[in-house]
């Protein structure tokens, strides 16, 4: 199985990268996945990925439901790890370490690699323990430094203003564009390096999403970002690489202007003209 | 038009409707019953004078009417009464005589049809005794010292003003023996215990033995102080007596010491009555039992009920949480797993008496008996824990209830939305601090709905308790002053076992009945009183945690 996908998807990074030498020369590359296979049981999801995503970008993941965007987007801070009957094959580099090392601390990765889900899941507590809960998780409990960072977090996620005066309230009580803010708090709260979002904004009414999406370009500037979306409007705004996804391999990944206009691959072209998906 | 209104499907909700009604008619009509007998029983009822004619004679009796019963002719004529062919049917009426000690029996069966006349006259007088149960007559005189002070009319008041200061040196003197002396008899048990542990170990020498028979001679002077206060007090109480006629015109003499209250019911008030009946319920929640569990108050029963329900759900909820934590989020989901759960929800279905019996067979004569041989081998022959009581009978339960909150504790946990326990891990948090953070927070309304069913359950539980650890009569509560406080090797009273005993073991079961529906109306109060606080608690926590909508 290994050997007949290889080849084919392997994307040449350092052209992409090279291609987009228009501004930011400096690209560090913060991510490398090298020749990730996953299966759920004998059914394969991921074929051979082969990619890289640089340092303080917005990467976006594009791609037909089903197609495996998630999937390999949960593999970056192993939360595929929790599905039974998964195997993972190839390896995840997080600054030139191998996150599927058997040495490394899955907690630990996880504080680096903060994620976003779909759906925002705020903890049924106020909005200050929310924001909170990682620093508490390591054992930080002064509550100088909790009020600090909460507001911080909050501030940076755009919410500061909305809920200064109601801190403590249940953060059920916020409406789902505030919730989904809350759980980006929360994960930024922890100082993370990379910031994993799984279609941030799929629930969300429209200005809700363009808040998200402000909220993104804002937050580029201290964290990487891995974007996950079925909305290609939504990729085109925000990233500024853009990976193509279909049935469980990478098919295209290039700079989003790049992808966008001039689509290397027949596939990626029909996807984005609006041709299957 | 039939087949049609079959296929509407009305008949199915007319049916579904019918059953419903049926179950809140039967729930709701057994709990008028308990509570229409229960809560009548203290209203004191009037004194009756009966006047009837039996084989010529004319007798009177004096007692309250407490029931009546109609048997038709020809029933009564084969048990041997002589019926007139114009009578139909035989009434006869329940007497509640009182008076044990004079006529043998507290109650009597007499024929309607041989009544003269009833009357209640004023002066009837019922005396609360603490033996021998009530007295009906007619008050004739007070006695001091043995010298009559009042008769007539004046007795009344005058017992009356005598009665109050003598209820106080009853008080004062149950207050010295169960408190003071009680405490001194279990500090005395405790040396006795210890010299004993002493010599088991050879360590017992001179200087031990001084020591603890200087602590015996301390305990000894406030013995004799006690003792002297005691005798004082009961050559007190024991002065005054009053004496009051029966029906038939005997003179009964009635040491005051024995009184618990005395009233002319008929010439009571409605608020009189009241306070009465108030007095009466106060007793009967707060006092000990008497005349073999038929008068005075259960309230050891409440305590250990109560008691017993709390250490079990303290058992249960840790092991029971514990056990669905394991079998849910930590053993591999498969063959072993279905086995344990299909065993878990079969040990629900074991009934409750081998439950008993194996509390009893390895809770307490394997496990109470061995711990008896290590830790304490000074108390030998007489067991301590290995002998059945509260621990014993609150881990039985716990066991017996186990099954429910494990099944309600897993149901929490699936249905924590996955979103919340990826939320948490992907925030740096272990599995067991997410676990312990928020998961189980947002499962403890199911936990609390496993406990509640529990509680449900054990309070009602009788059958297995009478095997490891209920008793008839617990002369001390499991809870007291003396060191260490929760005394869990004790026996326990119960209200199931004493609704049991008292409305089938009594040897006076006309005198009990009404206390068994008062019983039960309290367990049914007590188990509600429980749930309740369970389910306010349950509540707070599902607002707490109210999880994601959707």
């Amino acid at each position: 199985m290994t050997a007949q996908h290889t080849p084919t998807h392997a994307i040449d990074m350092s052209s992409v990268l090279q291609g987009r030498t228009t501004h930011d020369e400096q690209t560090e590359v913060c991510i490398k996945v090298e020749n990730l296979q996953l299966f759920y049981g004998q059914k394969q999801a991921l074929h051979s990925i082969n990619m890289e995503m640089p340092k303080k970008k917005v990467t976006a993941y594009i791609g037909p439901s089903g197609c495996g965007k998630s999937t390999l987007l949960r593999c970056i801070n192993r939360m595929n790890d929790l599905v039974d009957n998964v195997t993972i094959e190839g390896q995840i580099l997080l600054d030139n370490e191998n996150i599927y090392d058997k040495s490394v601390n899955v907690a630990a990765l996880r504080r680096r690699v903060g994620m976003v889900f779909q759906k925002p899941n705020p903890f049924p507590k106020s909005i200050f323990e929310n924001v909170c809960y990682g620093l508490r998780i390591q054992g930080i409990n002064d509550k100088r430094i909790l009020e600090e960072t909460v507001e911080n977090a909050l501030r940076g996620a755009a919410l500061w203003d909305e809920v200064k005066d109601r801190l403590h309230d249940n953060a059920l009580g916020l409406s789902g564009g505030q919730q989904q803010r809350l759980v980006i708090a929360r994960a930024i709260a922890i100082e993370p390096e990379v910031l994993l979002l799984d279609e941030p904004a799929s629930a969300l009414d429209p200005i809700s999403t363009l808040k998200i999406e402000e909220l993104i370009n804002e937050l580029k500037e201290k964290y990487t970002i891995v974007i996950v979306t079925h909305n290609m409007q939504q990729a085109a705004r925000v990233s500024d690489y853009t990976a193509f996804m279909y049935m469980g391999e990478l098919i295209e990944m290039g700079a989003t202007s790049q992808l966008f206009t001039k689509p290397v691959k027949k596939q990626t072209e029909d996807y984005i003209t609006g041709r299957y998906g | 038009m039939m087949k049609l209104w079959f296929k509407s499907g009305a008949p199915w909700i007319w049916l579904n409707a019918a059953a419903v009604s049926v179950c809140l008619i039967m729930v709701v009509g057994v709990l008028g019953l308990i509570v229409a007998r229960g809560i009548g029983h203290f209203w004191p009822g009037q004194v009756i004078q009966f006047t009837y004619q039996d084989e010529g004679q004319v007798k009177t009796i004096i007692g309250e009417h407490v029931d009546s019963s109609i048997t038709p002719a020809a029933m009564a004529k084969s048990s041997g009464i002589t019926m007139a062919d114009t009578e139909e049917t035989l009434v006869q009426y329940l007497v509640k005589t009182g008076n044990r000690d004079v006529t043998g029996g507290d109650f009597r069966w007499i024929q309607e049809r041989q009544i003269k006349s009833q009357e209640a006259p004023a002066n009837l007088v019922v005396v609360e005794r603490r033996e021998w149960g009530n007295f009906y007559g007619e008050l004739a005189a007070v006695k001091e010292n043995g010298q009559v002070i009042a008769s007539g009319q004046e007795a009344w008041v005058v017992l009356q003003s005598k009665i109050a200061g003598v209820l106080a040196l009853y008080h004062d003197i149950a207050h010295l023996e169960k408190k003071e002396v009680g405490a001194i008899n279990y500090a005395l048990e405790q040396l006795r215990l210890e010299q004993k542990s002493l010599q088991l170990k050879n360590r017992w020498d001179d200087s031990q033995e001084k020591r603890l028979n200087d602590k015996k001679a301390a305990l000894d002077v406030d013995y004799k102080q006690y003792q002297a206060q005691l005798a004082a007090l009961y050559q007190q109480i024991r002065r005054d007596s009053l004496v009051a006629k029966t029906q038939d015109g005997a003179e009964v003499e009635i040491s005051l010491s024995k009184v618990v209250r005395v009233y002319q019911p008929n010439t009571m008030s409605f608020f009189d009555k009241a306070v009465h009946y108030g007095a009466k319920l106060f007793e009967f929640l707060t006092d000990d039992p008497r005349e073999a569990n038929t008068e005075g108050g259960i309230f050891p029963a409440i305590f250990g009920t109560v008691m017993m329900v709390m250490m079990m759900s303290v058992i249960v909820t840790p092991f029971g949480v514990v056990a669905a934590v394991y079998l849910r989020e930590y053993a591999k989901q498969g063959f072993t797993t279905r086995l344990i759960r299909i065993a878990v929800n079969n040990l629900a279905g074991v009934p409750s008496i081998v439950y008993g019996v194996f509390g009893l067979g390895f809770f307490v004569y394997i496990l109470g008996g061995n711990i008896d041989r290590l830790f304490y081998p000074e108390s030998a022959p007489a067991p301590v824990f290995g002998t059945p009581g509260l621990l014993w009978a609150s881990i039985t339960l716990a066991l017996l209830t186990l099954p429910v909150v494990i099944v309600s504790t897993e149901e929490g946990l699936a249905r924590i939305p996955k979103a919340i326990r990826e939320g948490s891990l992907a925030l740096g948090a272990t599995k067991l601090e997410t676990l312990w953070r928020t998961v189980l927070p947002m499962a403890s309304p199911a936990m609390m709905t496993g406990l509640i069913l529990a509680v449900a359950r054990a309070a009602g539980e009788v059958a297995p308790l009478m095997l490891v650890g209920v008793v008839k009569l617990a002369p001390t509560l499991p809870l007291d002053g003396n060191y260490p406080f929760l005394h869990l090797d004790r026996k326990f009273m119960h209200l199931g076992f004493h609704i049991y005993d008292v409305g089938f073991q009594s040897p006076n079961v006309e005198a009990a009945r009404p206390l068994v529906y008062a019983t039960s109306l309290l367990l049914v109060l007590v188990i509600i009183g429980l749930n309740l606080a369970a389910i306010l608690i349950r509540n707070h926590l599902r607002e707490k945690y109210r999880a994601l909508e959707g």
